[in-house]
């Protein structure tokens, strides 16, 4: 379980973090949302071990976070893969750092490259790869970590629209096999419904809670979820909350 | 991926044709114009003088090209650290980086004779002229490549719980790598050229003594030999710095041959 205890957080004179405090269930797969630059990444690099809070807590199953990097997988906006590793090298490489044996890391790589699109790619460069293909490699990565909390800022920002539908849909299969607890960072309303099991609205920067909804759609949801009664119903309500979050 | 042996072909054909259009121009303008060749002698000139010469060349050609290759790894290692340092340290940057681009003003000419002096008549003064030239464009290289590092990378090998030995070996170096070899290509293009500087003020055997030889016996065919020589043997070391690097960093043409392909 993840649990964020009064977290505030300031750069300089900017107020990023105002009391924020939530908590995610083991196996839940929690939606943050909120406005552009409001401290959403900030909180995932909280919990990420990277960033120090000024006051508040993060703990994950009791423990705390910071300032403790290592124990969450966390996928930031960008894919960051390294130029000069092919697409194994690069999928192995949470496991590398936490010392797996490198032949346990890329034989585990490669019976889920099928599931995460890539067969066949094994030896590619990361150049070489399309847009959709970076992300789910450095999702593949986040995977390998071998955490069970998932840490994903905004991670289908990059792409086009259709892509990112059937990343939806692809990345709900994935978690059905193999279950994580998700912390996922989005500005998309629509992306938030469709995955999470709770939504969590945040305010305009200094970021505070807003409004906390559960969605209680059926999985697996596919695209068309998204033309729904009922969710066109929760997508209003936090349409609601966001605005009312801004100042 | 590969274009084939036609696209290499399609490459060097037109400089290769255009050398030899060159010296076609050359050999009939210095006929026609009834030019003497210790003025100016005609390709075909030279190429009688290489066969001459043939039996001497080979140890003056170990002789630069052992002086080229040390100091160019000493140069690459020296600059490295420099490298190194001017990054890591602001302090050290301050102090040396107006340091560091001063001293590339100094010609070397003026320089080659007081090494001379200080090291003597052996290898150690063209090693450490090759040297002096190699440290300026691997050090500056280098630093740009240290700079321009991905800091997110950095911070998401620390999520992974990286500490920095991991972080030096797993982004560091690899991504300072193409940048160094930028510089490491530049240096050896001026290698030889610098060996033969360092030669020229005085040695027992290299191509810096064979022009001077030459030069003072008014052979100037066989001082076109010496040119050619040095030519073939700069774009050599260029040539294998270039593999090098290839091979090294083999991702840095990925991105390309595919836009190549397409």
């Amino acid at each position: 379980m993840i649990a964020v205890e009064r977290l505030t957080h300031r750069y300089g004179a900017v107020e990023v973090l105002d009391n924020v405090s939530l908590e995610i269930p083991a196996g839940g797969f929690v939606g943050l949302v909120g406005p552009s630059g409001c401290g959403k990444s900030t909180l995932l690099k909280v919990l990420a071990g990277l960033l120090v809070p000024d006051s508040g807590d993060a703990t994950i199953d009791g423990r705390s976070v910071v300032g403790s990097p290592g124990r969450t997988a966390y996928m930031p906006q960008r894919d960051l893969l390294l130029a000069w590793r092919r697409t194994l090298g690069n999928a192995t490489i949470g496991a590398e750092i936490a010392g797996t044996p490198r032949r346990q890391a890329e034989s585990q790589a490669r019976t889920l490259l099928g599931r995460f699109g890539l067969e066949g790619f094994e030896r590619a460069w990361p150049a070489e790869l399309s847009g959709g293909m970076r992300q789910r490699l450095a999702l593949l990565r986040t995977f390998l970590c071998g955490h069970d909390v998932l840490l994903l800022d905004e991670p289908f920002g990059a792409l086009d629209a259709i892509t990112r539908r059937d990343m939806h849909e692809w990345l709900q299969q994935v978690l059905a096999d193999d279950p994580r607890t998700v912390l996922l960072v989005t500005h998309d309303v629509e992306e938030a419904l469709v995955l999470s099991d709770t939504v969590i609205v945040l305010s305009d920067r200094p970021a505070r809670v807003v409004k906390q909804l559960s969605v209680e759609l059926q999985r697996p949801r596919e695209s068309d979820v998204v033309t729904s009664k009922p969710f066109v119903e929760l997508k209003a309500s936090l349409l609601e909350a966001l605005r009312t979050g801004r100042t | 991926m590969r274009l084939g042996r036609g696209f290499r072909v399609g490459r060097w054909l037109p400089p290769a044709a255009l050398i030899a259009l060159l010296l076609l121009v050359w050999e009939l303008s210095v006929r026609a114009l009834g030019t003497p060749a210790y003025i100016l002698p005609p390709p075909s000139a030279i190429v009688v003088a290489f066969g001459e010469v043939r039996p001497l060349l080979g140890q003056h050609i170990v002789t630069t090209g052992t002086e080229a290759l040390a100091g160019i790894l000493v140069g690459a290692v020296i600059g490295v650290a420099l490298a190194v340092a001017v990054w890591a340290l602001p302090l050290f940057r301050r102090l040396t980086y107006p340091l560091l681009v001063a001293s590339q003003t100094v010609p070397m000419v003026v320089l080659a004779p007081l090494l001379v002096l200080w090291f003597g008549f052996g290898l150690t003064p063209k090693v450490v002229v090759v040297a002096l030239i190699a440290v300026f464009p691997v050090a500056i290289s280098t630093v740009q490549g240290l700079a321009a590092v991905d800091g997110e990378q950095i911070d998401l090998l620390r999520s992974m719980g990286a500490g920095r030995r991991d972080i030096l070996r797993v982004v560091l170096v690899p991504s300072a790598t193409p940048a160094f070899f930028a510089g490491l290509r530049i240096a050896s293009a001026y290698a030889i050229a610098g060996a033969v500087i360092g030669e020229w003020v005085g040695a027992s055997s290299g191509l810096g003594l064979f022009l001077t030889r030459s030069q003072a016996s008014f052979r100037v065919d066989r001082v076109f030999v010496g040119v050619a020589v040095i030519t073939v043997l700069s774009v050599a070391l260029f040539g294998v710095v270039d593999l090098l690097a290839r091979v090294v960093a083999p991702w840095q043409r990925a991105g390309r041959e595919q836009e190549e392909d397409v």
